[in-house]
Order: structure tokens, then sequence, then C-alpha cells
């Protein structure tokens, strides 16, 4: 079967195995390894205890983004003790073992998955790991990207490989023309709903399809990081125009004559007309709306204007007390329609919706408006260059005039490893990605949505349908 | 890593579906440089109470179960993060082996690497193997890797089937990163073609980075 007809994600994997070990386990070559200062110090500690070094610290790059503050004063506060020690274990790691680091000073500082395609670090072909899931992300390019625990980490950097058994094959198809109002959050959002939290499982999803296509990168990106959301290895959209354009002029990609060439393999990458896929679903895009995730995991997801289900419903004992416990954390009523439940605080950042684009989405509701009484609204560009830009446009006068914080680079409120967080009981609409119990803060409340949607919700202060506000 | 073979103990029942990476160690406490310590913040929020008391409810704070070294659990366990600090919080606590129908990916291999073996088996056997866990202390199940077989308290033997490379390693204790060193000629050759090939593809460089960042 040597003509057999290929995946993107056959082709890239193939164009990546070192070895092939006698039960099927192939030594993956990596071409790219972003690290940040959570799921690093273990790694170069168990490197400095063997006596190895980095095989490859031109292919690395350090970063700090989870533990930082997004505060003004970030450079000159005291930052929580424990986050400045990772953070300084990560500058004296990247010193000692020659690896490029971008440091918090840095004007290019930002989310690791923001920054990796913004400097063309990520590439269209390439293996890209990183240890956190939502490396998936950098799939929007092409790439084969995927997350990495801690003890791989510590592989990559030794041996610039990993271990890998091959993953299946799935493709989702999303055809037609998006509704208004809605974008590539309500997409993955949508997506997730339908095949669920473990819907990916051992799989690589491949997205395809006209409203795919129809994404800029920042919406490929989108939906690509949400894809371990729903269990998947790693998500990807094959390289076309759009990703040239993208790639094209960035600091770290190739220029000229090499991107030329890079450019003729790329373009042979795109899955072959008759590959075959393990698991392949489609979706009508025309069916989809602005989404809101009512529970604590992302497909308990339904439209805006949809209700919170009832657990009464679920005939299975064990779902059905799941269920419950959801509706409660979440201090909802079985029935209740979505719309209209008020919010306590909006962060609209992560890497999941930080980018030009998303900030663009968010002003673009804001404009005009005023965030509601009571109501804490953050946003967080993805990066320091995205804050630059955004200010060229002068959005952060838009959303500082509204009443928004308009705050420095890094993961900030998604996860509650740094200042940034929910207070127990308080009710957020994000525009992350994970709205499982206590994640952005003890006790908070997680709404899933749209950076429109988040904007939505902050300046009427309570989950609204986009669409009544954007006519 | 420490040689998993076999392992007779007390298994706790976690009768949930999805449990994800933050409830089985919160972000918050990520913030260590060790591998070590994180078994006090296992299921922090589900263990400990807001005033930080522990819930006599949940299933690690009872009596045998804090004696634990088997969990069972539902669907899609590990689901979320990369974080290994999960699989170093559950060994840490002394819990060796995760018994649940299905697994998320990432949180499935990073146990290997510490030692956990996480064992894939039917709902209904799993369900079964959890009315065992609620029988409590006279109850202890075996997990033999060597057989790969979990034998139920009542001496029934339940068949598992594993990764032949990943038993291996297990079951020797190997160091991942020592085998693929054994590779490095193999490494360094794909390196040079890649070289040839798709020269555009070569890392930015140390200089090149480090001269922009300042």
């Amino acid at each position: 079967m040597a003509n057999a007809p290929r995946t993107l994600f056959d082709k890239i994997w193939a164009a990546h195995v070192v070895e092939t070990l006698p039960d099927g386990t192939v030594l993956l070559y990596i071409d790219r390894h972003l690290i940040h200062e959570v799921t690093s110090p273990q790694a170069f500690e168990g490197l400095r205890a063997a006596g190895r070094r980095l095989r490859r610290p031109d292919a690395t790059i350090g970063v700090v983004d989870h533990n930082v503050p997004t505060s003004a004063d970030r450079l000159t506060a005291v930052n929580e003790p424990e986050s400045a020690l990772q953070i300084a274990t990560l500058e004296r790691n990247v010193a000692e073992f020659d690896v490029p680091y971008i440091p918090l000073a840095d004007a290019r500082q930002g989310i690791v998955h923001v920054i990796g395609p913004e400097l063309g670090l990520s590439l269209p072909g390439v293996t890209l790991v990183c240890g956190d899931s939502h490396t998936s992300t950098h799939g929007a390019l092409g790439a084969l990207a995927f997350g990495i625990g801690t003890s791989e980490v510590e592989h990559v950097m030794a041996t610039q490989t990993l271990l890998q058994k091959p993953a299946k094959n799935m493709r989702v198809t999303v055809e037609g023309t998006l509704p208004v109002g809605c974008g590539a959050k309500d997409i993955v959002l949508a997506i997730i709903g339908q095949i669920g939290t473990a819907g990916g499982t051992g799989h690589v999803i491949e997205f395809a399809g006209s409203a795919i296509r129809a994404l800029d990168m920042a919406g490929r990106m989108t939906v690509c990081n949400m894809s371990i959301e729903a269990g998947a290895r790693a998500g990807m959209i094959a390289p076309d125009e759009t990703t040239f354009a993208y790639v094209t002029g960035r600091q770290f990609a190739p220029k000229g004559e090499a991107l030329e060439q890079a450019i003729a393999w790329w373009k042979t990458l795109p899955s072959d007309a008759d590959a075959v896929f393990d698991k392949d679903v489609t979706i009508d895009a025309a069916t989809i709306a602005p989404m809101v995730t009512w529970g604590t995991n992302p497909e308990a997801v339904v439209p805006i204007t949809g209700t919170v289900p009832d657990p009464a419903d679920e005939p299975d004992p064990e779902r059905r007390a799941q269920l419950q416990r959801m509706v409660d954390y979440m201090a909802l009523t079985p029935g209740q329609k979505l719309a209209g439940t008020p919010v306590d605080v909006v962060f609209i950042g992560s890497c999941t919706n930080s980018r030009i684009e998303d900030i663009r989405a968010a002003a673009a509701i804001a404009r005009g408006r005023h965030v509601a009484p009571g109501v804490r609204a953050l946003v967080v560009p993805g990066s320091g260059l995205v804050k630059k830009q955004a200010e060229e446009e002068g959005l952060d006068r838009i959303l500082l005039d509204a009443g928004f914080e308009w705050r420095e680079a890094g993961c900030s409120m998604c996860l509650g490893m740094n200042p940034d967080k929910l207070t127990p009981g308080q009710r957020c609409a994000s525009t992350s990605n994970r709205n499982f119990e206590g994640r952005q803060g003890p006790g908070g409340r997680t709404h899933l949505v749209s950076p429109a949607m988040a904007a939505a919700a902050a300046v009427t202060g309570r989950l609204t349908d986009v669409r009544e506000l954007a006519a | 890593m420490k040689a998993f073979t076999t392992l007779t103990g007390i298994a706790a029942p976690l009768p949930l579906s999805n449990v994800d990476t933050d409830k089985i160690i919160p972000a918050r406490h990520l913030k260590t440089i060790e591998r070590t310590g994180l078994g006090k913040h296992l299921f922090d929020t589900l263990r400990y109470n807001a005033d930080g008391s522990e819930n006599p409810e949940f299933v690690l704070n009872r009596e045998p179960y804090r004696h634990a070294e088997v969990l069972i659990a539902y669907e899609n366990f590990g689901c979320g993060s990369s974080r290994e600090h999960a699989p170093w919080a559950l060994l840490d606590f002394g819990i060796r082996c995760v018994i649940a129908p299905d697994f998320a990916d990432i949180f499935h291999g990073n146990s290997f690497k510490n030692g956990i073996l996480p064992i894939k088996l039917p709902r209904e056997i799993c369900e079964q193997l959890m009315d065992d866990a609620r029988l409590g202390a006279n109850a202890r199940v075996t997990i033999d890797l060597e057989r790969q077989v979990v034998v139920r308290p009542n001496g029934e033997e339940i068949p598992f089937e594993v990764d032949p490379l990943r038993r291996h390693m297990l079951l020797e204790g190997l160091d991942e990163i020592d085998q693929t060193m054994a590779h490095t000629a193999a490494i360094g050759t794909y390196e040079a073609m890649q070289a040839s090939d798709k020269p555009w593809l070569a890392g930015p460089g140390t200089t090149a980075l480090m001269d922009t960042a300042r």
C-alpha cells in the first residue's frame, strides 16, 4: 500500500518517524518545544540529576505565562512567593541550559500558545510539543501539536523525540455558513456538545469543511485549542493560502527562498481526497447558535436560547447524580433559561480567545456601551504584541471607556494560578476553555462563551444573546 | 521509576465519570518545583471543606480508604490538562493503580511514566469492582501485571490488556530516556536528513532569539 491515500496527520507523522520499534511504537522527532514555568522545573531537575544536556536548545523556547500577574505594576510588585520561585527557577534553568527565553519584561511575552504562532515558531508540517494540554492550538497552522506531561518534557529535552503510538484519524466537517453573531468558539463548543468530552479520545481531529476554511487563523486556533476538551490528542486544520499569508513575515518564520521551499512542501500536506478516517462527523454550520456552557465540563453546553437540563430526565442514576451535582454547583435551576442569568465577572482572554481578532470582537460590542453596575470585566491580551496592536487600533480606549479593565498579557483568570481568580460563588462569563469546578478559583462558576458573548454579558450584567445587541 | 509487578491492597470506590485533572489536583497547587509532597492536595476540593477541614463524606477521608492503593472510577478519568502533578499526587498519596472504563490520553501516558498502572476494563466490570471496593478492608484486590489479571476478593480473575512496551517498562522499572538514548545514532541520522531536506525547519537558533530578546 505504498500509495495508500493519507491524511494530514499521517503525512506529518510519517515525515517525523526516526525509528519504528518492533511493537509499533514510534520514536517521533520533535521540531519545536515550548516550555513554561509550571511544567518544566521537575524536567530540568531530572536532566541535572542524570547529568544530561538539552539536545536542541535552538529548537526550544521558554516563556512565563501561567503564574504571572497581569497588573500594570507587575514588573515591580511582589508576586506570590511560590509563583516567584517557579519563575526564578525557569530563569535559572534557561540560563544554565542555554535555552532561548522571553522574559516578562520583553514586549513579546505572552501565553505560550499565542506567541508560538505569532512569532513564526509554530509552522505548518512541524511537530510541536509543550507541557500544556492546549498545545493543540498550534494545529491550526497544519502542525502536529500536542500537550505532554513533565516526564515527556524531560524526554524531549534530552532526546528531541517522543515514544508514541500512532493516533487514529477523526474528521469533523463543518459545512455551510455560520449565522450572524456566531464564531469559532461557538463552532467548537457545538462540536464538543455533540461528540462529548471523550469523543476524540485516542484520535487526532482534523477540522474540515467550508465553515472551517472560512475562519481566519485566530478562529482556527480557537477551534484547535479546544480539541483537547473533546479528549483528542491533537486538532489540526490543513494549511492553505490563509495559513501561508499568516506565516509570511513572522519573526522566526522562513523567509524568501526558504519560505518558497517550505510552502511547496506544505501544499502537499492536506489529506488526500480519498483518505479514510476512523471516525467522521459532520455538522451543519447553519444550525449553530451562540453557545454557552451551563455545567462543569465543556460538553454541558447549550445555545444561549436554551435551558438548563433537568437531571430528573436522566435515567442512569450515576449520570443523574452527576448532572445534579453540576446544577447545584452552578447554582442553577433545572429548566431555567440561560439568557438572563446574572454574572459577577467577565473574563476575556486565555489561549482560546485573546488574539487581536478576539479583542476586536469584544470591542465591537463594548463600543458606546458600559459595563453593567457591579460587574468586573477583564480584558487580558494574549501577548505583549497583541496588546500593542490593540492599543494602536484604539481598542484599549474603547474598552476602558466602557469600564473594562485592560491588563498585561498572561494566562490570567483561565486557571486560578495567579492573582486573577474568582472568589467562591462568583459567576463568570469567560472566553477560556474549561469550566471545571474551581478552575477559575475555588467555588467559582464558569460559563464558557465567545468574546462577543462575553462582552455582551459584561454590558448587560447577565448572560445575553449577542444577536440582540449587534443589531 | 519504581517497578510495578503485583499489588494487593485496598481499593477506593470513586463512582464518578469525567474526573478531570483540576479535580485530581487544582491548578493553585501546581506551584511547586518538586515532584513529591502533592498527596495532601489530591482531590483537594472534594476532600476538604472551605475552612480546610476534612470532608468526612469523601472516600479517601474514611477508613480503610485512607490507605487505598487502588482507585476504581468511571469513564474518561484524568480528562483536562497535561499536568503530571495529577499522577504525582496520586502516587504521593499511595495510589499505584487506577481502574476505569477509559482514560484521557495524556493522563494515561503520564501514569505509566510514574509507576502507576491505569487499567481499562468495561463499565460493568468496573461496577463489580466498585461494589467490591465498597466492602472495605476485607475486600482487597490484587493487581498482577506479570499475568495481566485483576483478582477480585472472591478469587475471580479478570484479564486486562496493556501495551506490551509499557508493561515491560513498568515491570522492570525502566527509565524511558535511557532507553531512547540507545537510539542516539538514529536521531542524529534523522537530524542530518532533515537539515538537508528541509533546511527552513532549523530552529531560529539560540543566538538569534537571545539577541532579539534583549
